[in-house]
């Protein structure tokens, strides 16, 4: 692939893919289950630290330290899970918030992984086949979920918890379940993105990183992976291929035209690009009206 | 009190169950048995404590004092979901489809609790879980033919028409294999004619499914005629039970209909 492109770009295609990974992710606890977490950077950080630092200090094979890095995210969805999933709507975000400050804080009171300072010098791994294989993974084991009993089930607990009930879901399972393995996949980024990077900073997986996520989320519709991919990929790559506009203007429009777009989408597309459907729906669509 | 029940099995066992909230005493020492192949109206005036006993019965909300037992357990310490599993199945007064999934998925997630597929045989479609699938399908539009659904199945069950709804709910309730069935006023907002039909299939579903039903229904003429026994309801006291003859004529009852008794809105 390298000589394909120049590194610039392909490391605008890796970090579209590692946004897949994370929008599409969150999806399952957002836009499947209605559960709205806003913390999905700090599960990033638990993996991306942790995959980092076994990299660096233990010379562990990068899949083994992507797998921990996940695993350790999960456990850590597990632990925020299981009290706080009890709580509803706006309660449920404060929770999730202070969650990914707190391992921001944390971490950048760690002087063992550089403090304020960032980690250096992480071997550098992953790149185009890595960051696209787990993509690809997690899409494949998000919709495979979603078109069995446990993804019903997820769907019932959006639309309903009470009736849920009644008809016998346990819907504080079913929301860990999707928090676990949300989180799982933000480790899985993080890690992902540490090793491509080589260097990391409690400053990247801040507030702003964890409402990117879920503007990526809304915006492509919630409950549809191909809205969360393609959203993924518009939200890393317009601010980039704005970037021309502001050496011809020499003002900085940017960040005003990639707020404006943010909010003419929204308004003309209220439930997201893609609503609640997927490619394969609007491919069914396509085939009726054409036959 | 009733002929014939002594070999059957008695569901629901309330004993002096009461439930306050704040000051306020919603149901007051309600003591019942409900046995196996029944078909009960619980009816009462607006604010009797209907809906309450139903949470009551169905786990939502905790008794302050009493005992509910379920086929002879203890149901106090069972959350919701868990008796459901148990068989106690219900619907709701303001009906509480998932909406905006097909009606098809409506019914198949009531039959979630009969699965036993993991989430990793899911990844793979493993053949216990094509095989479940299957049977859920299958089971989901046979119900769906008991209200002439099953057209509609692909379509939102937030789409479908008031009345629809309400039997979409009941089968939703039915797909979870109960044991007893709680139908929260199944005829509200029907018109005459398609309650008279609607009871009439209440009826048929108890004989084909072999359920117990416990249905609130407002209108005290709509349950006349199918429930073998009636429970009256008012201010959270039970104030009188028994077939339809004996309910008409109680002046208990025409008190809490109409205000008073009838002899004394002659006189």
């Amino acid at each position: 692939m390298d000589f394909l492109f120049n590194e610039y770009i392909l490391s605008m295609i890796v970090y579209c893919g590692v946004n897949i990974i994370l929008a599409v992710s969150l999806n399952l606890v957002n836009g499947f289950t209605g559960q709205f977490s806003i913390g999905h950077a700090g599960f990033m950080a638990i993996g991306a630290y942790l995959s980092a630092y076994l990299g660096m200090n233990f010379h562990t094979p990068f899949i083994l330290n992507t797998i921990l890095g996940g695993l350790a995210s999960a456990a850590a969805g597990y632990a925020v899970g299981l009290p706080s999933l009890r709580l509803k709507g706006d309660y449920l975000a404060i929770v999730t918030l202070g969650f990914g400050e707190i391992i921001r804080v944390v971490l950048l009171n760690i002087d063992a992984v550089g403090g304020a300072r960032g980690m250096y010098g992480i071997p550098k791994d992953g790149g185009f086949f890595w960051t696209y294989g787990w993509a690809v993974a997690t899409i494949f084991i998000i919709s495979q979920l979603m078109r069995s009993t446990h993804g019903r089930a997820f769907l019932a607990v959006r639309e309903d918890e009470i009736a849920a009930e009644a008809m016998g879901i346990n819907t504080t399972k079913y929301k860990v379940r999707a928090f676990v393995i949300s989180s799982f996949f933000a480790g899985i980024a993080g890690a992902l993105f540490a090793h491509y990077l080589c260097y990391l900073n409690p400053s990247s997986f801040g507030f702003m990183k964890s409402i990117d996520v879920v503007v990526m989320v809304v915006l492509g519709g919630m409950g549809s992976i191909t809205g969360s991919v393609i959203a993924a990929c518009i939200i890393t790559l317009l601010p980039e291929a704005l970037r021309p506009l502001q050496e011809i203007t020499k003002i900085d429009f940017r960040m005003v035209i990639y707020s404006l777009t943010l909010i003419i989408l929204m308004l003309t597309r209220p439930k997201g690009l893609f609503g609640n459907l997927e490619l394969s729906d609007l491919w069914k669509k396509y085939v009726k009206r054409h036959s | 009190m009733l002929n014939g029940t002594h070999n059957k099995e008695v569901l629901i066992d309330a004993d002096k169950v009461t439930i306050k909230f704040g000051g306020l005493t919603a149901v007051s020492e309600f003591t019942n048995k409900i046995v196996s192949g029944e078909l009960v109206g619980l009816i009462g005036p607006n604010g009797a404590g209907k809906t309450t006993l139903f949470n009551m019965l169905t786990g939502v909300y905790k008794p302050t004092s009493g005992v509910i037992k379920f086929c002879g357990t203890d149901t106090l310490k069972f959350k919701p979901y868990e008796l459901s599993q148990k068989g106690i199945s219900r619907t709701f007064q303001n009906i509480r489809l998932f909406k905006e999934l097909s009606v098809l998925d409506n019914i198949r997630i009531a039959a979630h609790q009969h699965t036993s597929y993991s989430m990793v045989e899911s990844l793979f479609k493993s053949p216990r879980m094509r095989r479940e699938e299957n049977k859920i399908k299958d089971m989901a539009f046979d119900l769906l033919k008991i209200f002439k659904l099953q057209e509609r199945a692909y379509e939102e069950a937030g789409s479908l028409p008031y009345g629809q709804q309400r039997r979409l709910e009941i089968l939703r309730a039915l797909a979870t294999e109960p044991k007893i069935m709680m139908l929260d006023e199944p005829a509200a907002g029907m018109n005459h004619s398609e309650t008279h039909e609607l009871m009439e299939t209440i009826h048929k579903i108890r004989d084909q499914f072999k359920v117990t039903i416990l249905l609130i229904e407002h209108d005290m003429k709509l349950v006349m005629g199918i429930c073998e026994r009636i429970l009256v309801l008012d201010h959270g006291v039970l104030i009188c039970e028994g077939d339809a003859k004996t309910v008409q004529k109680n002046p208990e009852v025409i008190k809490a209909y109409l205000g008073a008794s009838y002899e004394e809105i002659i006189c």
